[in-house]
């Protein structure tokens, strides 16, 4: 045994404590799971984008031996109530969303009837046996074609494909900067659907106990809290008779940001049923059926002096929500729109957004959330607007960065940025990638006939979500700490880790504030008979608001241990000093610990008058302000004239996400984000043809990156104290897959420049970069 | 039904199955070895994938019964005495994994690559590995991990 890693802990790349269990495939994920009695759900999903459902026979599937039940809408929708969107949007036409179809189905993977089976294989043949007979109707699929005068409707009872439009403008006058500008700078982009793929797809098993009438669920979620509140809604079981656990879990990247009908189904069968049962998402109901990201279309415009001074931007974009409100739908698009101006002095800006009906599968937060289309077009248009104006896109983005004084920044769109350092991050970066060696290189390159670019990408984002005035129900963090009576440390945090690494790198902080050795520390979550409180992962949140929600509760257990240890030790409280996890006061030779403390507050046989017995507190974090965390990625690249092929040479990314807690968790962090990012600008694309038939159901046709796709990494940091909360923490989750796909991007476009490509849409697969360099190639022999 | 006899991680289980169960739905319903995981069911992903007689074979695109007669090793069956196995030492000592789905196939994989070539380079590890998907690393810390791993004892040393 080597000696025990001792404090400081918070700053060091820590191996996680999560890992022993995972390496030796001994984790819990809901599919590990075994009940007495347990049965097998399996759903049968519709094949067609839209359809009347005119009859579903069920008979040959419910005499198949071992099937237990075979119900149908008409069966169970009267019991579910509605999958809810927790969205506030003014006006919003929302479709009625029913746990299984009605008479109609809305999308390729809309779930029509459910089997029941004691094996899964029989469950499985159930459904085959099911007879749906569907009269197809007309399909919608291309947002812009569906807010036409005259188009399909995706639900005729609306009588629109409109589900909201939504009109910002901010800053100084819009007009007048367009009326002053010396030039408009236009461009239409397209920001693709995409499918988040965490390799667990999602898993539900639900457990009904007839004698308490408590039940319980286990779903790969990251909410567990949100969906223990919600559940109650739509299924015949009080918030306090119901607990929600996500035991290990898969990742999520948002597409288990959610509360999905089959958690509510589950629930319902439980009971109905009278025996726990689970359902296993397979990868094509996952590819089908769980949320998608992305999808907005957008004519941008920006107002710009001859100067390179940008006095005004506009959107208007069409944002794809597909058939149904999910959880926060058609709030996704709207977060583009707070971040639009970057970390750039925009004073104006006006954006306008339809959300648009489409037969497909719904939109929802996918890692970034809105956040990633805002970065994605500003440093589009940065490099534009550089090129048009003829101003180099360094100086450009560093002529409208705030200055470090300028903060806290209030920008145009509303927000106010936090804490920043631009200039330090684009300096950094530019030095690790040695700017002006690539500059000479590329020059080589290019006088040499090969097509060579260099991109980059500035950028700020939104994180910690975030304060409750601005989240649609509550945005505060819960955490709970106790000094166990044999001195370890329990913390229980509200926040709900699913791959991030929070039970180290909450360890790390709870065991340096408490002054005790990280393996006496251990972190519980994801259980709401655990953590009773808690608003869960997403947004970037988890260390920076639960970490700071445990701040407060050893805030607290000191304060109180203080109290007892100046009556134990005979002194007055002020004179009391905590230091290096011990208690002492001056001139007094007793010093106490934790363990010995504990014993005191539980055993309780002395302690002073109006002091309760024990040594726990628990607290809720409410943050007066998002964080922004931000960086500057630097990418080289080479494309391939003959074959469109890009090649990635140099990646610089510097990253400054506030306090570093854990390097090590930080690294993977980012480099996991600039993965997806990767996939999103080479070949990542969730593709519906015309028939609303869904084209990319497997990994086989949608492709995420694979190990030999990414490129060597140069990573930096700086590092700029968040000072809205008391770790100055700003999160990092999803920093990579922000700030990469600009740079990447931008990188290809600069390389196809020279043949005057100004912009080519994602994903940039050898096809679509060949057929560009095909049409701006002066005509071939 | 029909009979089969497979060696998993040493211990033998006979069983009398349907015959198309998969080998995947063996080791984690029939021998109760949930280690192995399922996230596709078409063979690309590889969080499934075992040592069939020492071959990475992915165990959803495998029926049980063909699997007849094999010795099997799972994640299970890496760590010796309580020791982890280098490569699960990897995984863990360079933050190979995050949410760990993918990780016992993927770590499966970087076996049977260095039983084959011990000492790989960064590309050929990364070719090695492109039958499996992972969603959260970027990858980058997995080529890290088999690297830690290629050299070192593979019974013992390791914590």
């Amino acid at each position: 045994m080597s000696d025990p890693v001792k404090s400081p802990y918070i700053g060091r790349a820590l191996k996680r404590v999560e890992d022993p269990r995972l390496v030796k495939g001994l984790a819990t994920y809901t599919d590990d799971l075994r009940l007495p009695g347990l049965l097998h759900v399996c759903f049968l999903r519709s094949p067609h984008a839209h359809a009347r459902v005119d009859r579903i026979d069920t008979s040959a599937a419910r005499t198949l031996p071992g099937v237990v039940a075979v119900l149908t809408g008409a069966d169970v929708n009267e019991h579910c109530g509605i999958v809810p969107c927790a969205a506030e949007i003014p006006d919003l036409k929302s479709p009625r969303h029913t746990v299984l179809a009605g008479d109609r189905v809305y999308f390729v993977g809309h779930p029509v009837a459910v089997a029941i089976a004691a094996d899964p294989y029989v469950a499985r043949d159930a459904i085959d046996a099911i007879e749906v007979d569907y009269d197809p109707l007309p399909v919608v699929v291309d947002p812009e074609e569906a807010i036409k005068a005259g188009a399909p409707l995706t639900h005729p009872d609306l009588g629109t494909n409109i589900a909201f439009t939504h009109h910002v403008t901010g800053g100084t006058d819009i007009d007048d900067a367009f009326r002053r500008a010396d030039k408009i700078v236009k461009e239409r982009m397209v920001h693709q659907r995409l499918t988040p793929m965490p390799i667990e797809p999602r898993a539900v098993v639900a457990s009904y106990h007839r004698g308490d009438g408590t039940l319980t669920i286990w779903s790969s979620t990251q909410v567990p809290h949100l969906v223990r509140t919600l559940l109650p809604g739509m299924i015949a079981i009080a918030e306090n008779k119901l607990r929600i656990v996500a035991p290990e879990v898969g990742g999520g990247f948002g597409a288990k940001l959610q509360v999905y009908a089959e958690e509510a189904l589950c629930g319902h069968l439980a009971m109905r049923l009278g025996a726990p049962v689970k359902w296993i998402e397979s990868r094509r109901e996952n590819a089908a059926a769980t949320i998608h990201g992305r999808d907005q279309i957008g004519e941008y415009e920006v107002a710009v002096k001859n100067d390179g001074t940008i006095l005004g931007l506009k959107a208007r974009t069409v944002a794809d929500l597909g058939s149904y409100c999910q959880l926060l739908t058609p709030a996704i698009p709207t977060l583009t729109g707070l971040v639009l101006t970057g970390c750039y002095r925009i004073p104006a800006i006006k954006v306008d957004l339809v959300g648009v009906y489409t037969n497909k599968m719904a939109t929802d937060a996918y890692r970034g959330a809105g956040r990633p289309e805002a970065t994605y077009l500003i440093e589009r248009l940065m490099d534009i607007v550089a090129r048009e104006v003829g101003i180099d896109r360094v100086e450009l983005r560093s002529k409208h960065f705030p200055a470090v004084a300028d903060f806290p920044f209030q920008t145009a769109c509303g927000v106010t940025y936090d804490s920043g350092n631009y200039q330090g991050t684009l300096a950094k970066a530019r030095q690790l990638a040695d700017w002006d060696q690539l500059v000479v290189q590329r020059a080589n390159a290019r006088a040499a006939g090969r097509l060579s670019g260099i991109g980059m990408s500035t950028y700020v984002e939104i994180c910690a979500m975030g304060p409750s005035k601005a989240m649609p129900a509550g945005g505060w963090e819960w955490g709970c700490v106790r000094i166990e009576i044999s001195g370890k440390v329990t913390a229980i945090t509200g926040v709900s880790p699913h791959g991030q690494g929070q039970e180290t790198s909450l360890a790390q902080i709870v065991a340096d504030r408490l002054g005790v050795l990280i393996d006496d520390v251990v972190v519980l979550h994801g259980d709401t008979g655990v953590a009773h409180y808690g608003r869960d992962t997403y947004g970037s949140r988890g260390t920076a608001l639960g970490g700071s929600a445990l701040v407060m509760c050893i805030d607290k257990i000191v304060a109180k241990a203080t109290t007892l240890v100046a009556h134990l030790l005979g002194v007055t409280a002020d004179r009391v000093v905590f230091a290096d996890g011990r208690f002492s006061a001056p001139g007094v030779e007793r010093r106490l610990s934790w363990a010995e403390l504990a014993g005191e507050a539980f055993i309780a046989k002395n302690l002073p008058p109006g002091l309760e017995p024990g040594l726990e507190a628990s607290s809720f974090f409410e943050p007066a302000n998002f964080t922004f965390p931000f960086g500057t990625h630097i990418v080289a690249v080479d494309v391939d004239r003959e074959t469109g092929k890009v090649t990635i040479n140099k990646y610089v990314a510097v990253d400054d996400c506030g306090i570093r807690i854990n390097p090590l968790l930080i690294e993977g962090q980012v480099q996991g984000g600039i993965a997806h990012s990767l996939g999103q600008v080479l070949f990542e694309r969730t593709v519906y043809d015309e028939n609303g038939q869904l084209l990319t159901g497997e990994f086989m046709d949608y492709a995420i990156a694979r190990a030999g796709d990414i490129p060597d990494y140069i990573m930096g940091s700086t590092v700029t104290p968040s000072p809205v909360n008391p770790l100055g923490v700003k999160g990092v989750g999803e920093a990579g897959t922000i700030g990469a796909t600009p740079a990447i991007a931008n990188a290809v476009i600069d390389a196809l420049q020279p043949l005057g490509v100004r912009h080519l849409d994602l994903p940039l697969t050898p096809e679509r970069v060949w057929r560009a360099i095909q049409q701006h190639s002066p005509v071939a022999v | 039904m029909i009979s089969v006899r497979l060696r998993v991680n040493g211990s033998e289980h006979r069983r009398d199955i349907e015959p198309r169960l998969l080998l995947v739905h063996f080791l984690r319903e029939v021998c109760g070895l949930t280690g192995t995981h399922v996230g596709c069911e078409t063979g690309i992903c590889g969080a499934c994938t075992v040592l069939v007689d020492g071959s990475a074979v992915k165990a959803c695109t495998l029926l049980a019964a063909q699997a007849d007669g094999a010795e099997i090793t799972t994640i299970e069956g890496l760590a010796t005495n309580g020791h982890l196995h280098p490569m699960q030492d990897g995984f863990w000592e360079r933050h190979g994994l995050q949410c760990g789905f993918c990780t016992p196939g993927m770590i499966m994989s970087g076996v049977q690559l260095l039983a084959r070539n011990a000492k790989p380079t960064r590309a050929e590890i990364a070719d090695a590995i492109r039958g499996n998907l992972c969603r959260c690393t970027g990858y980058t810390h997995i080529i890290d991990a088999i690297e830690y791993a290629a050299g070192r004892p593979a019974t013992g040393g390791a914590r």
